[in-house]
């Protein structure tokens, strides 16, 4: 059928979630199927790279990228994905901001590689030996893909056309994304796609402007399930946070740890959250703060829990600055 | 059908995560050596020291989509024990009915969506055919809309407790983060009542696609398909199959028990090996040592996973799931099963367990109870959490400072267990199935086959979880005078 949709769905520096959330449409993945024609989805289709490399530029309509690039095989998958594909979607949390291995961009590769495969308890490797990308083995030469210093973004390393939020994106997102793309109702390019509230703007937790006197941590407390978790001493996200997941851990009891992304206007989503912590902190002068300050423990952790690829101090376009 | 004197398939595909396979042959076109080989890593080991312990549950889910609650359940044990925390009754049950449903949705999964193409649609098959939409071509609409429908019951039962399914939120030193309803203990005992229906179901078909085939017994029974290594697996005080809670048996390849061991002691019996050519790492029974990629009592490679599972316990707690495990075994020729392929059987008979069982805790009397956490009162230090991951053992060890923020970590995962086992599966099926240099697409699909068994998942397994970022807010008042600068 010419008129099909042509669709790929790849994987890089991924946990597999994303791929499950686009089975959590349920029966609605069936409607995709018949919309689309999956060219390259390696948890559930057998096509290779190989398959890949033989298509023409623009001969793919949609792709939806998820995962953060860390690999030089990811980032070759990137660009042969984006040269073939009309329009680029970074899926997910991952893609999108560099999502939760973003954090390894606090280590080196280097720290990375001597945990692993020198340091942990039950490592045994008296040689020192280390995965290699080009090793000679008894029986020819075996390849792995570089593992970069750090990790990116996917519009750090290739031109990407929308992004979908989520760690993963609930169903009811990745569907509003499916129905733009098949009826080619697309909002402007860049656009995420997802609510253009913050996650504060539509939580039905009570709120009374109340000021934090000491940070908690969730397994301190058995939180009041009716009143802002915020107000009762827990870090969450809320603030700064993208809506359009339905809540799904405040309405747990738990705070909100920011997989939606910075909402609209925010652009760098731990700094605005930092801000918008201290600016409820019950303090009088720089020392009581300081000290308020030091309960919130691993504030960087926390406020660039999805996003720390995309923070200020790492948002530059690979080969640039 | 070309020559060649290597063949490369990348990437494996119908798994989660990365991988690719390298297959040398000699002069003569026979295979040399086959390799699989993992070619990413992400690094948790590493980037989780510094985070609070208490967010480790919903940090290293993101290890794996596929199996979140393995990972969020393994760290949340581990946090019991860095606490010296005990979680009160309820919550330990409440856990374990969690993670029954999470089994469900995998083992559904796996079975339909990434096993089944190659035996109801065929291995030889076109690839543009050789995956679920094939599958629901072949078995008709119907029954794919019951495979969807009960996957979905399985998600939705975590999202009750969970939050969400895919990275749930609910884990906590001591419990969980919220009970549940009567209401929705009601919706969950229906679902449990007709996932039980559906893994008859899928006993069934798996009956009558696989096993009423002389072909697929045949290949299911070949030497190209099995293996001969140890088997691990979680069990009772009965030794019957837990998937959330008891004490890990090892069986060797005659299948007497090699030892049992509390989650505690794991460090004292495996260990792992590097190797230069992949990322993922090689774990083995220290006991035993590293005797490279082969196979029997003298080698220190274990089987993990369904099949590992079911050949070191003795059989299965509830009653239709033991009937199946007595079936399976007497089709295999006794215990331990050595077919690689009959993990998909042994994952069918895990998918009536875990049905079973999620029956049993919904009508459990005090699954509704409110009575879901014990806060911790202890100085947090060092703790091991196991659970059964779909895919086989996971280990998770933490060890924390006095303030509970995590100094180091160490993660276990349940493909990595199998990684070394794999790798001879797939070199047996590559030997036996290339011949002369010939080889056509078929031939290269079964050879996927072979880990395909395993149901690994790489995503998993390119774990390794640390540092800070030194943090100012100046902080201004409304005239924009600078107040204070504020370090974090
Ligand atoms: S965004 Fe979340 S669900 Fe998606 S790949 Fe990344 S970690 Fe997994
Ligand atoms: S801070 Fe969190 S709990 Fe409070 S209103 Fe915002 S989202 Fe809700
Ligand atoms: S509450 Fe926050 S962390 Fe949880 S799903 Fe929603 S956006 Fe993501
Ligand atoms: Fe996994």
């Amino acid at each position: 059928m010419a008129n099909k949709l042509k669709l790929a769905i790849y994987w890089a520096a991924a946990c597999g979630g994303c791929d499950v959330a686009i089975l959590d449409t349920d029966e609605k993945i069936l409607n995709i199927a018949e919309a689309a024609d999956i060219v390259l989805w390696p948890i559930a289709m057998d096509f290779k790279y190989e398959d890949l490399y033989k298509m023409e530029p623009g001969s793919i309509d949609v792709c939806l990228y998820n995962g953060a690039v860390r690999t030089s095989e990811q980032e070759e998958l990137a660009r042969a994905l984006r040269d073939r594909s009309n329009v680029m979607v970074a899926f997910g949390a991952c893609a999108s901001w560099g999502g939760i291995p973003g954090l390894a961009n606090l280590v080196t590769r280097e720290e990375i590689f001597n945990t692993v495969y020198k340091e942990t308890v039950t490592t045994i490797n008296e040689d020192d030996i280390r995965p290699a990308t080009n090793y000679q083995g008894s029986h020819g030469e075996l390849h792995l893909p570089k593992i970069y210093d750090r990790v990116w973004s996917l519009d750090q390393v290739v031109d990407v056309d929308y992004y979908v939020p989520g760690c993963p994106p609930t169903p009811e997102t990745i569907w509003t994304a499916v129905e733009a793309i098949v009826t080619g109702n697309l909002p402007p390019k860049g656009s995420v796609i997802g609510g253009t509230k913050s996650l504060c703007d539509t939580c039905e937790r009570e709120k009374t402007e109340k000021k934090i006197t000491q940070f908690k941590r969730p397994f301190e407390i058995i939180a009041d399930p009716k009143k802002c978790l915020l107000e009762q001493g827990l870090v969450c996200c809320g603030p700064v946070t993208r809506d359009g997941c339905g809540h799904r851990c405040t309405n747990n009891n738990m705070p909100c740890r920011g997989c939606y992304g910075p909402s609209e206007k925010v652009n760098d989503q731990g700094a605005r959250l930092l801000n918008a912590i201290a600016s409820i902190m019950d303090v009088k002068d720089e020392k009581s703060a300081a000290e308020l300050a030091a309960t919130w423990e691993d504030p960087a952790g926390t406020a660039y829990r999805f996003g720390l690829p995309k923070s200020l101090i790492f948002d530059y376009k690979k080969g640039g600055k | 059908m070309a020559k060649y004197t290597r063949i490369t398939i990348d990437p494996i595909t119908r798994l989660e995560g990365h991988g690719k396979i390298e297959v040398f042959l000699d002069d003569a076109g026979n295979v040399e050596q086959a390799y699989l080989q993992i070619p990413e890593l992400r690094g948790f080991e590493k980037f989780c020291e510094g985070r609070p312990a208490e967010e480790m549950p919903q940090i290293t889910s993101r290890i794996c989509g596929v199996c979140p609650e393995a990972h969020h359940l393994a760290s949340t044990k581990a946090l019991d024990a860095v606490w010296h925390v005990e979680p009160p009754s309820a919550a330990k049950k409440l856990r374990e009915l969690f993670y029954n449903a999470h089994m469900l949705h995998s083992h559904i999964a796996h079975f339909y969506a990434l096993a089944a193409p190659d035996f109801v649609v065929g291995p030889g098959a076109d690839k543009k055919d050789r995956n679920i939409l094939g599958v629901i071509a072949k078995v008709g609409l119907e029954t794919g809309q019951e495979v969807i429908k009960h996957r979905s019951y399985a998600q939705k039962i975590q999202a009750m407790i969970g939050g969400k399914a895919t990275h749930p939120s609910c884990g906590l030193p001591g419990g969980l983060s919220k009970p549940i309803t009567e209401e929705e203990r009601e919706k969950i005992e229906s679902m449990a009542l007709s996932l039980v229906d559906f893994a008859e179901v899928s006993l069934q078909i798996f009956n009558d696609v696989v096993l009423k085939n002389k072909d697929y017994v045949d290949l299911i029974l070949s030497d190209t398909y099995s293996l001969n290594p140890y088997s691990m697996g979680m069990v009772d005080n009965n030794n019957h199959v837990n998937f959330y809670d008891g004490m890990m048996r090892i069986t060797d390849p005659e299948g007497k028990e090699f030892v049992k061991f509390s989650a505690g002691e794991y460090n004292k019996h495996f260990a792992e090996h590097v190797e230069p050519w992949s990322y993922l790492k090689f774990p083995y029974l220290k006991n035993v040592g590293w005797k490279g990629l082969v196979d029997g009592i003298e080698s220190g490679l274990v089987w993990v996973g369904p099949l590992g599972r079911l050949n070191a316990a003795d059989g299965m707690a509830t009653a239709r799931a033991n009937k199946a495990y007595q079936e399976m075994y007497s089709t295999l020729g006794g215990k331990p099963g050595k077919a690689t392929l009959a993990h998909h059987w042994a994952r069918l008979v895990e998918l009536m367990y875990a049905a079973e069982r999620l029956l049993e805790l919904s009508q459990d009397p005090e699954i509704t109870s409110t009575e879901v956490r014990a806060i911790p009162t202890e100085t947090p230090t060092e703790g091991i959490g196991i659970v059964e991951a779909p895919r086989g053992t996971l280990m998770h060890h933490y060890v924390t400072d006095e303030r509970g923020m995590i100094r180091k970590a160490n993660l276990v995962v349940a493909s990595a267990h199998g990684y070394g086992a794999m790798n001879i599966s797939v070199d047996k099926a590559a030997k036996g199935l290339i011949k002369g240099g010939q080889v056509d697409e078929a031939a290269k699909n079964m050879i996927e086959m072979a880990f395909r068994a395993y149901d690994p998942c790489f995503g998993c397994s390119t774990h390794t979880l640390p540092g800070k970022l030194p943090l100012v807010i100046r902080v201004y008042d409304k005239t924009g005078k600078k107040l204070m600068d504020l370090e974090w």
